[in-house]
């Protein structure tokens, strides 16, 4: 897939000396949904904020769709719609008339026919004349994709989208989510909610500490997810894995006295029976077992403590 | 150039005035009209003329520049400090737009609104004194020039303004003062002569002097000299809100 997004060497150190990003690179795919985890304080939202020019880089270089965000800002920034992490609208403002001027801000003609579908799409057609601050929390955050989406984005940024969000507006997101995604609409998410990365994006990325930690396929985290892993203590420490053993997943671990086995638990073929039944043909004794499954946030957990 | 944009920030902002019409129009139309009846009326009565021009006649000039200087600060500053403020400023900062097409949609709305007043005010001191244009081409143009330069001056305290104290105390400690000081309510020339060489520092003086002798020709200082300073300080503001974009001072961390 073509790159519409790419980061090279990102930095960033605040006035303050703090040093929020230490080198990012970053690749983001045409039309993928992208998920970014990360920790409170990790770089996430500097991450998007230098994107969106929000924020100035110290060093380093995005380009969007080929654009360099600071040389052709203009082509750049065009083609990026931002929801941003915090309900921040001109509460005096109808929708209509803020939503009016996202459009016209990115360039873009007016087309009420267009604002007229985005707003209905969001529910919040039959609001378009009422003032934003007479709206509840879920639906000024609606006013906020509305805005997004008012200049036609080919990248969506969506910054804690779900955070303090109602169940029925989260589901309602995500259908919208994946509607714009069929539209071609790349889509990059912040999130804490980790199940969310799992059910939403094609690949995850971890940032812990201004570092890019883990860039990865869900599915294969899936995978990874979906397998269990079965430590056998043995009785007697093996120098090597006997030819018996040879064709299954198993290592050596703890100076020979632990194998670790990892399978699929879906599957009925692998699992514990063959290794067990292996095991005693080779006539291997061991003291106990101890099985695991590991989950994206052990994973997630594990990379970020291991930075910590 | 995107004019999308810049046709979006000024209508924008220009509905934000028809919105607060009543407080945008009405407040400054009833002070200036209690200054017309306590200096024009009242007061001017026995005062003395002043280069061939009735007290209240000559007050019209300087009153008109003490709002438009006010209304253009408190306008152009208000309107990208409240922005900032909410932070709904994010999206005109992630926008395809440049600093210029920025400050002409936020400035251009300030100073339109500041126009309207100038003129609504000077229709409104039709009703207390008599008085003429000499020049209404100058007029106009004296108008629009200090209300532009003094939109950006505003749109500069917009930005550095960190608090809404801070959004009044340059206007308050500093306009003000300057605006009285400056030769609203007195010729210049009516001074001892050490105060009229300090009162020469008060850029206010030039474009009081400047507005003044396009009602009656008469003025404390050249006209050119008056309209090259207004020019040197408007520069001095696009100079100021130049180096802010580009730095992105309190804009961009």
């Amino acid at each position: 897939m073509t790159p519409i997004i790419e980061i090279n060497g990102l930095t960033k150190t605040y006035a303050s000396g703090f040093q929020a990003l230490k080198g990012v690179d970053l690749t983001i795919r045409e039309g993928e949904i992208f998920a970014l985890l990360g920790p409170n304080g990790a770089g996430k939202t500097t991450l998007i904020s230098i994107v969106c020019a929000l924020v100035r880089a110290s060093g380093g270089h995005v380009s969007v769709a080929g654009h360099d965000i600071v040389r052709d800002y203009r082509a750049a920034r065009a083609l990026i719609g931002l929801v941003p992490q915090e309900l921040t609208n001109d509460m005096f403002e109808t929708v209509w008339a803020t939503v009016s001027l996202s459009r016209g801000l990115f360039g873009k003609p007016p087309n009420d026919v267009l604002l007229e579908r985005i707003l209905r799409d969001l529910s919040l057609w039959d609001k378009r004349h009422d003032k934003i601050m007479a709206l509840s929390g879920g639906m000024k955050r609606r006013v906020l994709i509305a805005k997004a989406l008012a200049h036609e984005p080919r990248v969506l940024f969506l910054d804690e989208p779900t955070a303090g969000v109602d169940v029925s507006l989260r589901r309602d997101m995500w259908a919208m989510v994946r509607r714009l995604r069929d539209d071609g609409v790349t889509i990059i998410l912040t999130t804490h909610y980790i199940e969310e990365a799992e059910e939403m994006a094609d690949r995850v990325g971890v940032i812990n500490h201004g570092e890019i930690v883990l860039v990865e396929d869900t599915a294969s985290l899936m995978r990874k997810l979906g397998s269990r892993q079965l430590s056998v203590h043995l009785a007697q420490p093996l120098a090597a894995l006997p030819p018996a053993l040879a064709g299954l997943p198993l290592t050596l671990v703890d100076e020979g006295h632990t194998l670790s086995y990892t399978f699929d638990a879906q599957d009925e073929q692998s699992g514990v029976v063959p290794l067990l039944r292996a095991l005693e043909n080779a006539g291997i004794e061991y003291r106990d077992l101890h099985s695991s499954q590991s989950s994206l946030e052990d994973i997630f957990v594990g990379l970020v403590e291991a930075k910590a | 150039m995107n004019t999308y944009a810049i046709r979006a920030i000024y209508r924008f902002e220009m509905a934000r005035m028809w919105r607060t019409l009543m407080q945008s129009i009405a407040s400054p139309v009833i002070s200036t009209s209690l200054y017309f009846v306590v200096f024009g009326a009242a007061i001017g009565s026995r005062m003395m003329e002043i280069d061939g021009v009735s007290y209240g006649a000559f007050i019209i000039p300087g009153l008109i520049m003490l709002m438009l200087l006010n209304e253009s600060i408190s306008n152009a500053s208000f309107g990208i400090y409240m922005p900032r403020f909410t932070g709904t400023i994010y999206e005109v900062l992630s926008a395809p737009v440049s600093p210029l097409e920025i400050v002409v949609g936020y400035v251009g709305a300030a100073a339109t609104k500041s126009v309207i007043l100038g003129v609504l005010i000077l229709a409104t001191a039709r009703l207390f004194v008599d008085y003429q244009v000499m020049y209404p081409v100058w007029m106009l143009g004296f108008l629009l020039l200090t209300a532009v330069t003094f939109s950006l001056f505003g749109f500069i305290i917009g930005i550095w303004a960190d608090g809404f104290e801070k959004l009044q105390i340059i206007p308050m400690m500093i306009v003000t003062p300057l605006t009285f000081l400056g030769g609203s309510f007195y010729s210049i020339s009516m001074l001892p002569p050490v105060w009229q060489t300090i009162t020469l520092f008060n850029p206010v003086v030039y474009l009081i002097s400047g507005f003044r002798w396009s009602f009656y020709g008469t003025a404390d200082v050249h006209i050119a000299v008056s309209v090259g300073m207004t020019l040197l300080f408007l520069l001095a503001c696009l100079g100021i809100i130049a180096w802010m974009f580009r730095t992105g001072y309190r804009l961009k961390p």
